[in-house]
């Protein structure tokens, strides 16, 4: 019983190391900034709290003693809460420099809100 | 025989390998942004390969040293990208 608990978590890690393999390959091929902090945070978010809860399962037999689990949900808690806001200000921050954007890129509803004063640019002071 | 430790040990190797690919991009990135999402990258990588050094090596406090590098790694990204916007 114990043996196959440890099995299932050393696992869970294996399937959230192939997720943030994917997430580095992606942060490797794509073609603009945009897109490669899309890969960037949300593959990596997947595998992080898989891994995560790999490791939780892995320790099974010292969760009486010491507080293990408590540790790991903190840090399952934690990257669930930052990751997705740093990237939404990465994003905001590239869009405002004026970092280009692929040509392959179809719509860009931000140019269209600034160009009708839905929203204004931030300014420099 | 397969066991639950020769499946972390090959997952610290994809690991690995995932943060090599990111270094490549943290050399190589055009602008900053690249820069700064690769290091978000690293830094979540070497989270998860703190937290398995603590597992494998059945010690509690490391764990704390995952916490308080995500925190500080959080504060960065969010220092970096207020300040290429519009300055401190």
């Amino acid at each position: 019983m114990e043996e196959t608990i440890k099995l299932i978590g050393a696992i869970m890690i294996f399937m959230g190391s192939f997720s943030l393999l994917v997430a580095a390959i992606g942060l490797l091929r794509m073609p603009d900034v945009y897109n490669r902090v899309q890969t960037g945070t949300k593959a990596s978010t997947l595998g992080a709290i898989m891994a995560f809860i790999g490791v939780g399962l892995f320790k099974f037999e010292s969760w009486g003693d010491g507080n293990w689990l408590g540790r790991v949900i903190i840090l399952i808690l934690f990257i669930l809460l930052t990751n997705p806001v740093s990237s939404h200000v990465l994003m905001r921050a590239a869009y405002f420099m004026k970092v280009p954007l692929s040509k392959l890129t179809k719509t860009d509803k931000l140019k269209e809100d600034l160009d009708n004063n839905v929203i204004k640019e931030p300014s420099n002071e | 025989m397969i066991n639950a430790e020769m499946i972390v040990y090959a997952a610290i190797g994809m690991f690995t390998l995932a943060m090599l690919l990111a270094m490549v991009r943290f050399v190589k990135g055009p602008s900053v942004v690249d820069r700064v999402v690769a290091f978000d990258s690293l830094t979540i990588t070497s989270l998860i390969l703190i937290s398995i050094i603590a597992a494998l090596s059945n010690r509690m406090i490391y764990l704390d040293v995952a916490i308080v590098y995500g925190l500080l790694s959080f504060i960065g990204v969010i220092v970096v990208a207020k300040y290429i916007q519009k300055g401190l």
